[in-house]
């Protein structure tokens, strides 16, 4: 939703950054607002994942040039864990398997360690178990996943879902969902979407990385935009979703080398 | 090491020896026992370096030291060791710097199962003691166990009737307090025919100064018994710990051991298992967690020396700081024991540049209708494991505090005792946020 007294949360000028020596996002620009909700959607390989994880923080990623800035903070002055208490949350495309740590208890000092940040009181084992069977009611997940390593051999689409629970406990400002749809049955699509528009409120703003229109029914997005080779290279509303999904992606490209082309005889 | 060092050492820790009270006239082999342990203790040599079974452990910061038995028992109130207590434990046998002291000690009145210490019930069991004590852990070529027989007085004993099972674990508490002290706690159990019991084995300390630790353990389990044995080695900082535990493996019998080393300056435990009757079936697993500048040797053999054994090994250790870990773990598989089934893996974790670990899994095979695995990994924490736990919110130190206790408490969580589980994870968690 687009709001009237909204503030900026996240601005991103052009954004470098490399991998194994290797540049992969190439002059990104990207603002969201509070209350918003953007869709982007781009090629396999264009950067998305990249450009979540350089927003998390991700150690293997090295930012060569641009500028974040977090509710008005440099967002790379904060270590990963600063950035999750500032209110940035990643929902990974690919949530990694952690055995022998149980979920609760994970779950519990991620919860207990933003609560302390936030000067609110801490859970006990017995008061969060209360708390997070209530967050599971709204995701239909089942409770006897607390009791498991987290992610340790939950199925794909059960650990997308793991996720979005982690997002529900941590309420984050600006929430980043990196294809969650993908792995989740049709009934899942529908329940972890209900979840998302339920945590959404005018002080925060969610992220989606998809490559399809389907979640955007269910999640509407106030912009969408086109990811290539490392920069956004087009911004739409909700429509350029529809359009992209019956045309694909060549004339988005074709569209921006010939307004690149235009630029550069203008300048 | 230098021999003539070597030899003092020896000598000065034996200086006590004479003193000793004589075994009971029901035992009166017993002196003869430790007067063949004394002899043997002067014909052998400190290990040193070059000795094959302890080159990566070097013992000449214990053996520049010298230590005495205990004179007397220092008075402990029970409120001085409440920490130690079990809840689930149905038996107590407390010894302190290897003294028996009765008023710790708790012993159930009818828990079906014989729990004493030898200068007290030996003479009533006199023969079934005969047929088991010094007999499973030989001392011919290993000094420590001949010098621990050759101190042989109270030794904490525990038989388990035919077909009886015991509720409640029994636990034998080892504690140090006194500075320059050595100690030879000795245990012995025998689970007879048919019987259930577990057993824990724990060494804690209530002093930072410097003293020995030098145990033996033996346990025979008989035709179709069952023995659970949990052995927690948590002495202080500054102790010396060198034990030897031989465990004989009946018909069908089935021994289960978890230990966890986390305590003493230098460590060693050898823990030998034999399996003499068909189709007996151990597992045997442990956690060393060290750092600053420990170290910690286990030294394990187990030995299929009859068909349809079974055994099932993990081991792990977690190593921070500068400290250094050891493990040696043979299997031996001889001529005849035929469909053998056993599987070996030594898990190592790396917490910083200056910790390191040598660990050399060993196989002998000397029958060919057999199933043996084995294998070794030394890593370190995982970084992407590290991030996910970070992007949630939770400080490095903490990320990495839970990783390597979840390493740990895999082993952890093998112990059938809900309490001492829960007390070790405390302790584990605790520890591993001390590391450098
Ligand atoms: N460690 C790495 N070394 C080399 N190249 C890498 C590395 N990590 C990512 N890349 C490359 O970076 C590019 C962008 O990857 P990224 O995962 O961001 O794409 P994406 O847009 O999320 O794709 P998808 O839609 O398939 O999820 C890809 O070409 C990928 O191969
Ligand atoms: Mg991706």
């Amino acid at each position: 939703m687009i709001y009237q007294d909204s503030r900026t949360l996240l601005e991103v000028r052009g954004l470098r950054a490399t991998v194994s020596g290797i540049e992969i996002l190439k002059g990104l620009d990207f603002t969201v607002n509070s209350g918003e909700v953007h869709a982007i959607m781009g090629p396999n390989g264009s950067g998305k994942s990249t450009f979540a994880k350089v927003l998390a923080g991700h150690p293997a990623y090295t930012v060569t040039g641009g500028t974040v800035s977090f509710m008005g903070r440099n967002l790379f002055d904060l270590a990963p864990e600063e950035r999750a208490r500032a209110g940035v949350f990643l929902a990974f495309q690919y949530p990694i398997e952690i055995p022998g740590v149980a979920n609760s208890q994970f779950l519990r000092l991620a919860y207990n360690t933003l609560q302390a940040q936030r000067g609110k009181d801490e859970l006990d084992p017995l008061e969060f178990d209360d708390f997070v069977r209530e967050k599971m009611k709204l995701l239909e997940m089942n409770p006897d996943f607390l009791d498991r390593s987290v992610n340790e051999g939950f199925s794909g689409g059960e650990k997308k879902r793991n996720e979005i629970l982690q997002m529900a406990i941590l309420e984050p400002r600006l929430a980043i969902l990196d294809e969650t749809d993908s792995g989740l049955d049709i009934d899942a699509l529908r329940i972890v979407s209900q979840g998302v528009n339920q945590l959404a409120n005018p002080e925060s703003a969610t992220v989606l990385v998809t490559h399809y229109q389907r979640l955007l029914n269910y999640i509407v997005p106030d912009f969408v935009h086109v990811m290539e080779a490392g920069r956004i290279i087009k911004t739409g509303g909700k429509e350029l979703a529809l359009e992209l999904e019956t045309r694909g992606y060549d004339w988005v490209g074709a569209e921006h080398l010939e307004q690149e082309a235009a630029g550069r005889v203008a300048a | 090491m230098n021999a003539i060092a070597a030899a003092g050492y020896l000598e000065s820790l034996l200086a006590g020896q004479p003193h000793l009270p004589a075994a009971s006239p029901a035992l009166g082999w017993i002196n003869e026992l430790r007067a063949e342990a004394v002899d043997r203790v002067g014909e052998l040599t400190v290990p040193s370096l070059r000795d094959e079974d302890w080159r990566f452990t070097d013992i000449s910061q214990l053996t520049r030291l010298s230590f005495q038995r205990a004179q007397a028992l220092t008075p402990l109130l029970p409120a001085d060791i409440e920490r130690f207590h079990i809840a689930e434990a149905s038996n107590r046998l407390v010894f302190v710097d290897g003294l028996y002291a009765p008023r710790l000690s708790s012993i159930a009145a009818d828990s079906g199962v014989v729990v004493t210490h030898l200068t007290e019930g030996g003479a009533e069991h006199a023969a079934l003691i005969e047929a088991h004590l010094g007999r499973h852990a030989n001392f011919g070529n290993n000094v420590f166990a001949a010098l621990n027989t050759a101190f042989l007085q109270d030794a904490a004993l525990i038989l388990v009737p035919r077909n009886t099972t015991v509720s409640g674990p029994l636990h034998v508490l080892f504690i140090a307090t006194q500075a320059g002290v050595a100690s030879y706690p000795r245990c012995l159990l025998v689970a007879e025919t048919g019987s259930a019991v577990t057993l824990i084995e724990d060494y804690v300390a209530l002093q930072e100064a410097a003293y020995f630790t030098d145990a033996v353990t033996e346990i025979s389990v008989a035709d179709d018994a069952q023995v659970s044995h949990v052995r927690v080695q948590r002495e202080g900082t500054q102790g010396f710990h060198i034990a030897n535990c031989a465990v004989s493996l009946a018909r069908a019998s089935r021994y289960h051991s978890v230990s966890v080393a986390l305590g003493a300056r230098l460590s060693r435990y050898n823990l030998n298992v034999l399996q003499t009757g068909e189709g007996a079936e151990c597992s045997v697993d442990g956690l060393a967690l060290i750092a600053s500048r420990q170290l910690a040797d286990t030294h394990t053999y187990i030995d299929h020396a009859r068909p349809f054994g079974i055994s099932r090994q993990l081991h792990k250790c977690i190593v921070g700081g500068a400290a250094h870990a050891v493990f040696n773990g043979k299997i031996m598989v001889r001529p005849g024991a035929q469909r053998t089934d056993s599987a070996q893996s030594s898990r190592n974790l790396l917490l910083s540049d200056k910790a390191y670990i040598d660990t050399q899994p060993q196989l002998e095979i000397f029958a060919d209708d057999v199933k043996c695995t084995h294998g070794a990994t030394v890593g370190q924490l995982d970084n992407e494991e590290v991030f996910y736990l970070t992007s949630r919110g939770l400080s490095d130190d903490v990320a990495r505090k839970l990783l390597t206790y979840a390493f740990g408490a895999e082993i952890i969580e093998r112990i059938p005792v809900a309490s001492l589980r829960q007390q070790l994870a405390q302790t584990v968690l605790a520890q591993t946020s001390g590391q450098p």
